[in-house]
């Protein structure tokens, strides 16, 4: 027994590992020690691990997917201080493949989405004027399940071992004859989980954004950030069933011994690469037309102008969407599929640019005409703009199947996807975060702090990423563990790169901090003089969003309320609020559900039945749960408006 | 604002610059040896100068919207239109403008995509050479079918000739890639892509698998050694007569997943078995299956394998 836990169950041997689990052991005990100090175990209890509140669920992501980019950008920081030299022996190759797998798939899976789900939640029902989600305890559900699978991913260091085949996990490398052992089953498991929570979301939103508007707002007066939400919501839902698909496969394959991607019994490992990416490169819509629509917000917003051509910037997302479906192929041109096939996913792969350059020139011309403000969430877009060209043209240099025969597997590739994930996915993250944070905490970031991260963040960025481009020209491979010394000089550059970002990372977390302890609090709704109806609420939002729903008549909803003088708290016409009850259960089911996702990870069948049994007690229960939600008093609602009104007058 | 912003311009231009002119020399894949290589290389360089065409029209339409229509205490309501909301003609010049630069991309694309699934027409008076390349957990195998020698690690090819590489994999999906020849294809077990590739330059080139294929992958090298038709039939002559034969026992160890040192044989594993089909594909899995529960960790990089 002692045997199993000290050379399978638990990683030992690297004082890295050690270093990580004395430092986990001792965060675990100080979140305990002032939970029970400050009696705050009911607090959290009952207004964080049972709401149902879409704001509480966006907040609870936002924390949890920056918790993930400190993860995986200390991942990152390891990998560079081991790519800096030749002979480096800071990491030894099996420790470095799982670095750069963990770094890849929580940054994707674990960061970029949620963060992004995780403002959607917060704005979407805010600006099409509802008071939740269609189904707001799914939601709670969604959460937790994205929850559940990173902390099962992330626990994957320390017991067992990380999944070390890329965040690609290729078959049959990955499969159970090359790869045995519970490191690819943390990775199944893991993404099976989170990826339940994001088809439901995807479902949710869906729900929510067709059927929940404000009267009046028809489907071209939705502001735009509503919009990529819901094209995004789209693309989730017909591509996670792929990966549920794929993974259930692979799962069956690693832990009941069937055949479908293995090397025996004529499996087809190639298989897996087209399961993978038929759901992988729509899900790289997902996580930037959500980017698309915060930077479309927020130029509006500080050019302060009107969305130039809102039509357009509505169908190229469209457009983007179906073709993000028929590209796929270009993830491995190099597989021989035959000259054909690779035109094929060329021409379609380059057409993609075309929606995206009028997006670019829609942005540009939303500022032309207007009155700029720089203020630190325009700074998060402008940067965005000249970065994600270049990234989207050498985008276009790759789709180029002939070309890509060169670049393919290389450092220009790692160069490109970074170039147009972080300037489009992080970028506006931090650009929505910042933009929004007034609403969600009742004060601004600080601008100063905010403007020292931008420019440490940016320029490390660029330092960073663009030398790869030429380290990919140079045959450096991606995924190496060790660099050969004519590539040192560009990759010293490119390390220094890596920690100036970390820098501009660490003071806009610390800008976190000091906002809340020193920034004037907002005494009213609209922080940037804004445009769609979130900034119509109060600050604080209340749980119920809206006292009175309003009736919408343009484009710009708020734009045009403020013009005639209009708020969304009509004292004539209140009226009770019907709303959700709070529920343990989403947290409970979940947590049954990390037993069993433990339990199959380990191949331990009793433990992984007793989960799921969990699981389905939980479904039992709230299928019998007749609880409707309550309603909200007029009396109720008059009190709290005038209290969040008081100061506006 | 706009001084910040031009001195960031510049500053990242003089970075650009300086990166170029030092990373230039070693810049393989931009130095084709080959015709397949300088194709592509051709290709690169026609998409880069449209890529920084465009950059540059972006780069300099922020700039001057920046500058011109920032919020200055001076400006006041200037030119400042909130309601301007779209200009028909505009958008149709930037979506029609971009339609065309993908129109004179995918051309020359489809003509070269096409062009390198056969041999290089500059040595179309020749047969190409035919060499199966096979990949395993982390080395190569390099066989020539008709002049019956295998190679481990290392190859020698005759220049100006076309070779046609028939790859495949005994284990892991590997990739082969001489960057200073041309681009890469995939080595799968239980299935044969063909590459072909061709030196014009006698040289060393570096080869290596560039797929990742787990503990091993960045020792998975080998050298080619591009050579005149004389020298090589020689080296053949000379492997054929003092190497050793390799025997189906012999091969099954050496598949064992590890390091291998070069090596020469004056036989072929083709006899044995064609990881290029299907019933190929789990040869290495029913002997060495037990070998992948415990792998080697490697540290220190290149030349850990010859110790």
């Amino acid at each position: 027994m002692l045997d199993f836990l000290l050379n399978e169950f638990l990683v030992t041997g690297d004082p890295l590992i050690y270093g990580a689990m004395v430092s986990m052991v001792l965060v675990s005990i100080a979140i305990v020690y002032v939970l029970t100090y400050f009696k705050k175990w009911g607090y959290l209890w009952r207004e964080w691990l049972t709401t149902v509140d879409h704001k509480k669920i966006g907040i609870m992501y936002i924390i949890a997917a920056i918790a993930m980019l400190f993860r995986g950008g200390v991942d990152a920081l390891l990998m560079r201080t081991q790519l800096t030299l030749p002979g480096m022996e800071f990491l030894n190759s099996q420790h470095y493949n799982e670095i750069f797998t963990t770094h890849g798939t929580i940054m994707i899976i674990f960061m970029a989405m949620p963060f992004l789900i995780g403002l959607m939640n917060f704005v979407v029902p805010l600006q099409i004027g509802a008071r939740d989600v269609a189904f707001p305890f799914l939601n709670a559900v969604s959460f937790w399940s994205f929850a559940i699978g990173a902390l099962l991913f992330n626990l994957s260091f320390v017991i067992g071992g990380s999944p070390d085949a890329g965040w690609t996990n290729y078959a049959p490398m990955a499969g159970p004859n090359l790869n045995p052992g519970p490191n690819i089953n943390y990775y199944l498991i893991g993404l099976q989980i989170s990826g339940i929570g994001t088809l439901a979301t995807g479902i949710n939103f869906l729900a929510t954004i067709l059927k929940m508007r404000a009267p009046g707002m028809t489907l071209m007066r939705m502001p735009i950030f509503t919009w990529s939400s819901l094209i995004t919501s789209l693309i989730i839902t017909f591509a996670f069933p792929i990966l549920t698909v794929a993974l259930a496969l692979m799962t069956i394959d690693r832990i009941f011994g069937s055949q479908f991607f293995t090397l025996t019994g004529d499996g087809m490992p190639m298989m897996w690469a087209n399961l993978f990416w038929l759901w992988g490169h729509p899900e790289v819509y997902i996580v930037i037309l959500p980017a698309f629509g915060i930077f479309s917000e927020v130029i509006s917003t500080f050019a302060r102008k009107q969305l130039f051509g809102y039509k357009a910037m509505v169908w190229s997302m469209v457009i983007i969407a179906g073709l993000s479906f028929v590209v796929w192929v270009h993830h491995f041109f190099t597989m021989g599929a035959g000259a054909g096939v690779n035109s094929f996913f060329s021409i379609t792969t380059m057409l993609i640019s075309v929606p995206t350059g009028v997006k670019i020139f829609n942005w540009l011309g939303t500022m032309y005409k207007g009155k700029i403000r720089f203020d630190t969430p325009m700074l998060w877009a402008l940067g965005f703009i000249p970065c994600f060209v270049l990234g989207g043209v050498t985008g276009v240099m790759l789709a180029m199947a002939a070309a890509d025969y060169q670049y393919h597997n290389t450092y220009f590739l790692v160069a490109h996807f970074h170039n147009v994930l972080i300037a489009g996915t992080v970028f506006g993250c931090f650009a929505g975060l910042t933009f929004w944070y007034p609403k969600m905490f009742g004060h601004k970031m600080n601008e100063t702090l905010g403007k020292i991260s931008f420019w440490f963040f940016l320029i490390g960025f660029n330092v960073c990423f663009l030398p790869m481009y030429f380290l990919g020209f140079a045959g450096m491979p991606r995924r190496t563990y060790s660099i050969e010394p004519e590539w040192m000089p560009l990759n010293v550059v490119s390390s220094v790169g890596a920690v100036l970002m970390a820098v501009g990372f660490a003071v806009f977390v610390y800008n976190i901090y000091y906002s809340f302890r020193y920034s004037p609090r907002e005494t009213q709704g609209d922080a940037w003089d804004g445009r769609a109806l979130e900034w119509a609420t109060t600050t604080p939002v209340p749980f119920y969003n809206f006292a009175t729903v309003p009736k919408v008549e343009g484009p710009e909803a708020y734009w045009l309320m403020k013009q005639k003088g209009k708020t969304t708290y009509d004292k004539n016409n209140l009226e009770p609020i019907h709303m959700p009850s709070d529920s343990g259960v989403p947290f409970i089911m979940m947590a049954f559900m990390f037993v069993a996702g433990f339990g199959l990870v380990w191949e331990w069948m009793i433990v992984a039945i007793a989960g799921l049994i969990g699981v389905l007690a939980c479904m039992f229960i709230r299928s019998f749960d007749y609880d409707h939600g309550f309603h909200v008093s007029v009396e109720e609602i008059k009190e709290t408006e005038e209290k969040a009104r008081r100061e506006e007058k | 604002m706009k001084y910040r912003w031009g001195k960031y311009v510049a500053l990242l231009a003089a970075a650009l610059l300086l990166m170029i002119g030092s990373g230039c020399s070693d810049m393989t894949v931009l130095d084709p040896k080959g015709p397949v290589g300088e194709s592509q290389r051709d290709l690169i360089v026609f998409s880069i100068i449209m890529m920084l065409f465009i950059v540059a029209v972006v780069m300099v339409a922020l700039t001057y919207i920046l500058v011109k229509f920032r919020e200055r205490p001076d400006r006041g309501d200037k030119d400042y239109d909130p309601d301007h909301e779209g200009n028909t003609k505009l958008e149709i010049i930037w979506t029609v403008v971009p339609l065309i630069i993908v129109t004179a991309l995918s051309v020359p694309t489809v003509i070269t995509i096409f062009q390198l699934e056969e041999p290089p027409e500059s040595s179309s008076d020749k047969e190409p050479l035919v060499v199966h390349a096979t990949a395993a957990d982390w080395k190569w195998f390099f066989s020539y079918p008709e002049q019956d020698i295998e190679t481990v690690n290392y190859l020698h090819i005759p220049t100006d000739r076309a070779i046609e590489f028939r790859l495949s994999s005994a284990d892991s999906m590997a990739s082969l890639w001489i960057p200073a020849l041309g681009g890469q294809k995939y080595n799968m077990a239980g299935m044969e892509t063909k590459l072909y590739l061709q030196a014009d330059e006698a040289g060393t080139y570096q080869g290596r698998n560039s797929n990742f294929t787990g503990t091993g992958f960045a020792e998975q090298t080998f050298d080619v050694h591009a050579e005149p038709a004389e020298e090589f039939e020689s080296w053949v002559e000379e492997t054929q007569q003092n190497a050793p034969e390799l025997t189906q026992s012999e091969y099954d160890k050496l598949l064992a997943p590890g390091l291998l040192e070069e090596m020469e044989f004056s036989s072929t594993h083709l006899e044995y078995v064609d990881h290029g089909e299907m019933d190929g594909s789990d040869y290495l899995i029913e002997r060495h299956q037990e070998a992948f529960e415990e792998l080697p960790h490697l540290e220190g990089g290149r030349g850990v394998g010859d110790e």
